[in-house]
């Protein structure tokens, strides 16, 4: 009775009553795991500042008959489709007002902001002329026939709009806490008056952002899987459809709520603290609907296309193919048919997980496997320097992750108490 | 390698097919892709190579070198044994020859080479243009695909695209690395309709320079005058919507390097999607309205809330 009268005190609010229930964790940042990530980062970064010195031949096994490697194939493509955690959520929460999700919309919300800013970063690792990566706002440069193009301007408006969704947790942090240092002191009151203001009309538009940040999602999600289109000679017929697109979409939808559950559940792991098993069993529940879509159309476009025949084969290309399709989607999907897996722990986290190393085995298929221009000298395999600087750039972004909840209110505050505890014991 | 080829060929056929239908469903193709809006390529120059005619002696390498002012090779164009191996254009040679042995020897027992020269084809509805975020491959009215290095951001599509593999990346040059191919001596020569150094340098007349009018009236007329020497095939004609770069062939195209190319142009796909789905914003509108919607239909009345909270009270039940 006491939640149905806030909502209906507060109909247009977006992120209603679950405001006041997150809290930032707060407990130390270094932990032996936590230097792990430091030390994978930092050779990661060394690596990338060899590209930066000596070019990108010095780093990578990159030819001119496969301009793209690792860092689209991982970095950025499973970078975006690993995001999709942020508007999936979003979608159910916010739009479709599922309420008992909005714990897990802050958690998903920052994950999707810090993939995407790692994307970014890792495109500046990988883009030649690197300096140059604005041109592509400016009207001058515009190339409306251009996938990448349409796939560059999304991923910039999303960025944004992932940014102002995360400020009313900024905010949040800092009203009725602003306390600036030493001479600024005086300014406290002022600054505490501002925020106010600026988070009501933050409020009041965030919905509009919302909406926007699903719409982009779609847009691009797909487009990113159109990026292939244009190469129906390099890329085996296992993958090449002109459902590319679509399929990119659904496996990127699909692909959303699981990320959330494995993402919950290493961070119960990290800050020990039990993972919330009733919403996340819920939300797994929609799992085999949206990937059992996915299958089908995947399958039913092979069959279509008669191009089942390719994994007779049995080359390198079938065998990844086979392994994307068996262990990424049909075996998870058949797991969480069954409630008692959904219910269990283990059987939650392993599915999960083999659906979100199912997107990237994919992605990595499509841009990677699966791309075999004909002409091709020699064949392509990432070099040291490639996994240290994507493994590097995923450590830092974990890294980021554990700094945001710890300073900022995402996760709720009977699981941050229960964290709390852990680490005071 | 022949069947595989064909069946990827077929594959794509089946693909323009789903294509056709999507986008008959959801726009009308013809405003879609470039090369409708384009002028015809008639008047625009090419090359015909006559591979007939090529006797590998690599001096349209060596003019291509020198006019391109690209680094020198390791050893010098008179040395032939480069032909053994199969070589691609790259960042510091922008067109090389190579060897093929397509038929079983002669009555005297003799293996006879045939010599295809490979360069960028300058096609007439180019993926690189198409693919390039920030438009830095253009198609000259001329009809050479020339590049602009202060547009390029280097993200290297344009290579991922190009169905002849042409496009190579410096990838040793870390601060202005370019991307490089043949750009048909435009600004030397093509542009006010000059030969460009290969063709002139061709000791055996084996490469035509002329529009592309012009040279597919010749190809017709040698193949017409030499049924013997010649296969009736002019690849370039209509392979990817045609090239400007168009050669002539005394044996299957398949067996001296060529691919098995259907005539739609690449980035008909691409391009035809992308114009539907951004047509006047009205999807993306459509979906944000749609979405919209939703947002307000599905605000949750009390009773309601009330509805979904016993559900998960069920489910916590089940939990415990």
């Amino acid at each position: 009775m006491s939640i149905s009268s806030t909502i209906s005190e507060h109909p247009v609010d977006v992120h209603n009553n679950h405001e006041e229930e997150a809290v930032e964790v707060g407990v130390p940042f270094f932990t032996r795991g936590v230097w792990v990530l430091v030390a994978l980062a930092l050779i990661g970064f060394g690596f990338a500042m060899y590209r930066f010195l000596f070019g990108l031949g010095a780093v990578t096994n990159l030819t001119d008959q496969r301009g793209w490697g690792l860092w689209i194939g991982i970095d950025v493509a499973t970078g975006v489709a690993l995001a999709a955690g942020g508007f999936t959520t979003a979608a159910l929460a916010h739009i479709f007002h599922r309420h008992r999700y909005h714990v897990i919309t802050r958690p998903a919300l920052l994950t999707a902001l810090l993939g995407y800013t790692f994307v970014a970063i890792g495109l500046l690792v990988d883009l030649g002329r690197y300096y140059f990566i604005w041109h592509p706002i400016l009207p001058y440069y515009w190339q409306g026939n251009s996938v990448l193009f349409e796939v560059g301007i999304c991923v910039v408006f999303y960025l944004t709009v992932l940014y102002v969704e995360f400020l009313p947790i900024v905010f949040e942090r800092f009203i009725g806490r602003v306390n600036l240092p030493g001479a600024f002191a005086k300014m406290n009151a002022f600054a505490d008056w501002a925020l106010r203001k600026l988070s009501g009309a933050v409020d009041k538009v965030l919905w509009i952002f919302i909406i926007l940040g699903v719409v982009l999602s779609c847009l691009h999600q797909s487009s990113l899987g159109s990026l292939m289109l244009i190469a129906p000679t390099k890329l085996n017929p296992l993958w090449y459809s002109s459902l590319l697109p679509l399929l990119f979409l659904l496996s990127a939808i699909a692909t959303g709520f699981p990320m959330v559950v494995v993402e919950s559940m290493v961070a119960a792991r990290s800050f020990k603290f039990k993972p919330e098993m009733h919403i996340l069993s819920n939300l797994a529940r929609m799992t085999p609907v949206l990937l059992g879509i996915y299958l089908v159309i995947k399958v039913g476009d092979l069959i279509y296309r008669n191009a089942l025949v390719h994994v007779l084969k049995f080359d390198m290309a079938a065998w990844s193919f086979l392994g994307e399709m068996f262990i990424g989607v049909i075996i998870p999907f058949a797991l969480l048919c069954s409630k008692s897996v959904r219910k269990s722990h283990t059987g939650l986290f392993w599915a999960s997980f083999m659906i979100v190393f199912g997107v990237a085995w994919n992605r990595a298929n499509v841009f990677i496997v699966g791309f075999t221009p004909p002409f091709e000298t020699e064949t392509y395999f990432p070099a040291i320097g490639e996994f240290a600087v994507t493994i590097g750039l995923i450590s830092t972004l974990i890294l980021c992750y554990r700094f945001a909840v710890n300073n900022f209110p995402v996760f709720p505050r009977e699981i941050v108490e229960e964290a709390r505890a852990a680490v005071s014991k | 390698m022949d069947s595989v080829d064909r069946r990827k060929f077929l594959g794509l056929v089946g693909n323009a097919g789903a294509v056709t239908l999507a986008s008959g469903l959801i726009a009308d193709r013809a405003d879609a892709s470039e090369s409708s809006k384009r002028e015809d390529n008639a008047h625009s120059f090419g090359c015909l190579v006559d591979t007939t005619q090529c006797v590998g002696c690599r001096s349209c390498e060596e003019a291509c070198n020198m006019v391109n002012e690209l680094p020198k090779p390791e050893t010098s164009f008179n040395d032939m044994t480069v032909l053994d191996e199969m070589r691609r254009p790259d960042a510091s040679a922008y067109t090389v020859v190579n060897r093929y042995y397509p038929n079983p020897p002669n009555v005297h027992n003799e293996l006879e080479p045939v010599f295809v020269k490979v360069q960028c084809m300058h096609c007439n509805d180019p993926a690189c243009v198409s693919a390039c975020i920030v438009g830095a491959m253009e198609k000259t009215k001329e009809g050479p695909i020339i590049y602009d290095p202060a547009k390029c951001i280097g993200c290297r599509y344009c290579m991922v695209a190009c169905p002849f593999q042409i496009p190579a990346y410096e990838y040793h040059n870390s601060l202005t690395p370019e991307v490089r191919k043949c750009n048909f001596c435009f600004e030397k020569y093509t542009s006010t309709g000059e030969w460009p150094a290969c063709a002139r340098a061709c000791p055996r007349e084996a490469i035509v320079f002329g529009t592309r009018e012009e040279l597919l009236v010749l190809a017709r007329k040698r193949i017409r005058k030499h049924p013997g020497r010649y296969v009736n095939k002019i690849f370039g004609e209509n392979e990817i919507g045609g090239t400007s770069w168009m050669y002539l062939a005394s044996t299957d195209f398949a067996k001296i390097g060529f691919e098995d190319m259907r005539c739609e142009p690449v980035p008909v796909l691409s391009e035809t999607l992308q114009h539907s789905v951004f047509k006047y914003f009205l999807p993306p509108l459509a979906l944000y309205a749609v979405l919209a919607v939703a947002m307000f239909l599905n605000k949750p009345t009390p009773d309601e809330e009330d509805e979904t909270e016993s559900q998960d009270a069920e489910v916590k039940n089940v939990h415990k």
